[in-house]
């Protein structure tokens, strides 16, 4: 069980498949799965992109805000709704479930708002007030993505009993996963359904804010040109809280989605790959491009599945940075093009 | 703007409250849970190479460490090594806690005998212990060890230690290559690597007669390196239509749980760690999979009942750690506050049989060292006795069952 490897099993490296017909047997039921993981990289990947798109800054931090997302869901589940963690399902009727749901969202989407919105005070504005250079804007993101891990791993424990420290959090498990239907013979669950009808609604909700309203006009008028857009009226500082607030509302809303998807996934670096997913899925679709956000999750949690289908399932992380670059290469700014300012936007 | 911002906050604040209100009045204590949150981990049998069931050896107690409470000695101590700060602390914790358990109750039977525990925090890092290493055997006082605890600090150090002629005694490294370097002062106190899969393997295919074996492993040294010998034992009751290797830190298995449904196997033996295993095992059960779990050392921790809950009920743990029972249970969770953790047990029985070397008059590392060397009794987990290469000459794997 000692992890160290010393030589005899070290070099056996993991083994690749070639398997098209799993990709075609399956293709549906890996659709829909991909879809849901899609969903969730969707939402995580609007907070990097808005960020960028303002700031041109790479908000490493955004995976512990996702993490943090998940410690409040499961906060308000376990303190404030009462359900003890015992790892088995609860069943509490459609209604009374989605209700809960519904609390534990809310309560994540404030926790992660607020550490989104706190951590542009604490980190960014002041570095903004000295003109940093962008170089430190990026250090100091990795620093704090660090900084919010370790706090959750060692001061959380102290804070709040039982929460946080080495090992991931004992599951409270509202909705245990059931075929509700099958489309072209891939069974839908009920989770998978939860997931995809609430990051449809969000994602909706976002596209009208960012370019339908006052507050989504600022947005993307500062994102084009801060300069002009600070003449014509628009405060840069508040047009920025709000990024970090809206990126930060929807990684809570995912964290608690994520959760609902794997009840054993609350841990102090259960936000660190998935993060890493997210800004992959931002860069793919165009990062500073709202609608590519969306569209490059959806295409990179479906790509994964297949590809992991196909090479097996070891490799999913593997095919989803080779997309990338793949992608990239063909068109370096992304699928949808980069900028949040423009028409395409 | 400013105003439409306070209102929607308002909004969205108060209907929180309400929301809030509501979910307080309709608070509840999950009664469908309560009934079945006594799951456990239960040592059932031990096993040998061959998978057969062996029974523990009748009548033979096992060694105790207050002796006959008339020995005496100088001020000599025992270094313990391991990781005792970060994240693999745990282990060395349980290991350090073992070893103290027998020290103390030794040097309370023995007022003329006080032995000291000198404990030593690697971190579980072998360049740390390469470091720590040479302060241990600089001690004078100190005549034997209970450490290093994991193999690549064993591997890094165990020169320094056979050239000082101090005895090594791990409680935890099961790496096979560890006991053919020559070193003359390294004893396993377990069995290895080596032993494990082999020996589980049969287990299922002879003892439980399972006729197909989904392999599962994490891709990690470990989780290969155990799949590798498991599916090598097995032969062809390992189905090679669902020979998986997942990642360790994966949490969605969907793709592994389709696989393993379309092979509707008896039996499937996930290699690899508990933080994986138990959403692994619960994917499986949410999933219709209705064979039995099976895995090893990696999985045989409390977090991973407490993890996959009802879903891990009847998995079955294989693991060369013996099991605490009965009063050394008692005196450990009294004594520390927590219950006696893997690798406790071994900690506690090397500890008793450095001490019967000391109560016996072997109060120098050479005497210590023969003493080890020749040692041949029963301890709470197994019984002890070594060959030359520092391994135990008979090497059983206990089994465990969630219940």
């Amino acid at each position: 069980m000692i992890q160290e490897c010393v030589e005899q099993f070290a070099c056996q490296a993991a083994n690749i498949n070639f398997n098209v017909d799993g990709l075609l047997n399956g293709f549906w039921q890996l659709t829909i799965d991909g879809l849901s993981w899609g969903a969730i990289y969707a939402l995580v990947a609007v907070g990097y992109t808005l960020v960028f798109g303002v700031l041109r800054l790479i908000n490493f931090a955004h995976s512990e805000i996702f993490m943090l997302g998940m410690f409040g869901a499961y906060f308000c589940l376990d303190m404030i709704l009462g359900f003890a963690p015992s790892g088995n399902a609860y069943s509490k009727g459609i209604a009374l479930t989605i209700l809960y749901l519904l609390i534990a969202m809310l309560f994540a989407m404030l926790v992660s708002g607020t550490a989104a919105v706190g951590l542009e005070f604490i980190a960014y504005r002041p570095l903004r007030r000295r003109n940093a250079r962008p170089l430190t804007f990026l250090i100091t993101a990795i620093g704090m993505s660090f900084v919010l891990q370790e706090f959750v791993h060692f001061i959380l424990p102290h804070i709040i009993k039982g929460y946080g420290g080495s090992n991931a959090q004992q599951p409270i498990i509202l909705v245990q996963p059931k075929t509700q239907f099958t489309i072209f013979g891939a069974t839908v669950s009920n989770v998978t359904l939860v997931v995809i009808a609430a990051a449809l609604v969000l994602a909706l909700l976002t596209d009208i804010a960012i370019n339908r309203t006052k507050f989504g006009r600022g947005i993307r008028a500062v994102a084009q040109d801060p300069t002009t857009a600070t003449l014509m009226g628009v405060s840069r500082e508040r047009i920025i809280i709000t990024t970090f607030l809206i990126g930060g509302l929807l990684a809570g809303a995912a964290a608690m989605l994520y959760t609902l998807k794997v009840p054993q996934g609350i841990i102090y670096s259960g936000g660190f790959l998935l993060g890493i997913k997210a800004f992959s899925a931002a860069v793919l679709g165009g990062i500073g491009n709202l609608r590519g956000a969306l569209l490059g999750g959806l295409l990179l949690g479906v790509m994964e599945n297949y590809g992991q289908a196909v090479f097996g399932t070891q490799w999913r992380d593997v095919v989803a940075f080779v997309l990338l670059v793949l992608v990239l290469l063909i068109r370096p700014t992304g699928i949808l093009g980069e900028s949040l300012g423009k028409a395409r936007a | 703007m400013r105003g439409r911002v306070a209102r929607s906050a308002f909004a969205l604040g108060s209907a929180g409250l309400v929301v809030l209100g509501i979910a307080g009045c309709n608070q509840s204590a999950p009664e469908e849970n309560t009934a079945q949150a006594n799951l456990k981990i239960v040592e059932q049998v031990q096993i040998d190479e061959n998978g057969a069931e062996v029974k523990a050896a009748e009548g033979a107690t096992a060694a105790d460490p207050a002796g006959d409470g008339k020995a005496t000695c100088p001020p000599v101590s025992i270094a313990m090594a391991g990781a005792l700060n970060g994240p693999d602390a745990a282990l060395g914790i349980n290991i350090k806690n073992g070893v103290q358990l027998a020290i103390d109750k030794h040097n309370a039977a023995n007022p003329g005998c006080q032995v000291q525990l000198k404990p030593f925090d690697t971190e579980g890092d072998p360049q740390k212990a390469t470091g720590i290493a040479p302060q241990i055997v600089d001690d004078q006082y100190t005549i034997g060890l209970v450490g290093p605890a994991f193999s690549g600090e064993t591997k890094a150090t165990g020169t320094v230690f056979d050239q000082a002629g101090l005895v090594a005694t791990t409680a935890s490294a099961t790496n096979v290559t560890l006991s053919e370097n020559g070193w003359k002062t390294f004893f396993r106190g377990l069995a290895n690597d080596g032993v494990q899969g082999p020996s589980v393997a049969n287990y299922l295919k002879n003892t439980l007669a399972y006729k197909k074996i989904c392999v599962v492993d994490d891709s990690t040294d470990y989780g290969l390196g155990l799949a590798t010998a498991v599916r090598e034992t097995l032969g062809p009751v390992a189905d090679s239509s669902c020979n998986i290797s997942v990642k360790k830190g994966d949490k969605d298995f969907s793709a592994a749980v389709t696989q393993v449904k379309g092979a509707s196997p008896d039996a499937v033996f996930y290699s690899g760690y508990y933080s994986e295993a138990a959403p692994f095992v619960q994917q499986l059960k949410d999933g219709g999979v209705t064979a039995t779990f099976v895995s090893a050392d990696g999985t045989k921790d409390p977090e991973f009942v407490k993890q996959a809950g009802e879903a891990s009920k009847d998995a079955i743990l294989a693991c060369p750690c013996g099991p605490a029972t009965g009063t050394f249970a008692e005196e450990y969770s009294k004594k520390f506050g927590q219950e006696a953790g893997t690798y406790s047990v071994e900690g506690y029985d090397l500890g008793t049989i450095l001490l019967k070397g000391i109560d016996s008059g072997a109060i120098t590392r050479p005497a210590l060292l023969d003493f080890v060397k020749t040692y041949d009794g029963q301890g709470l987990g197994r019984k002890y006795q070594w060959n030359d290469k520092g391994e135990l000459t008979t090497t059983l794997i206990w089994i465990y069952k969630v219940q």
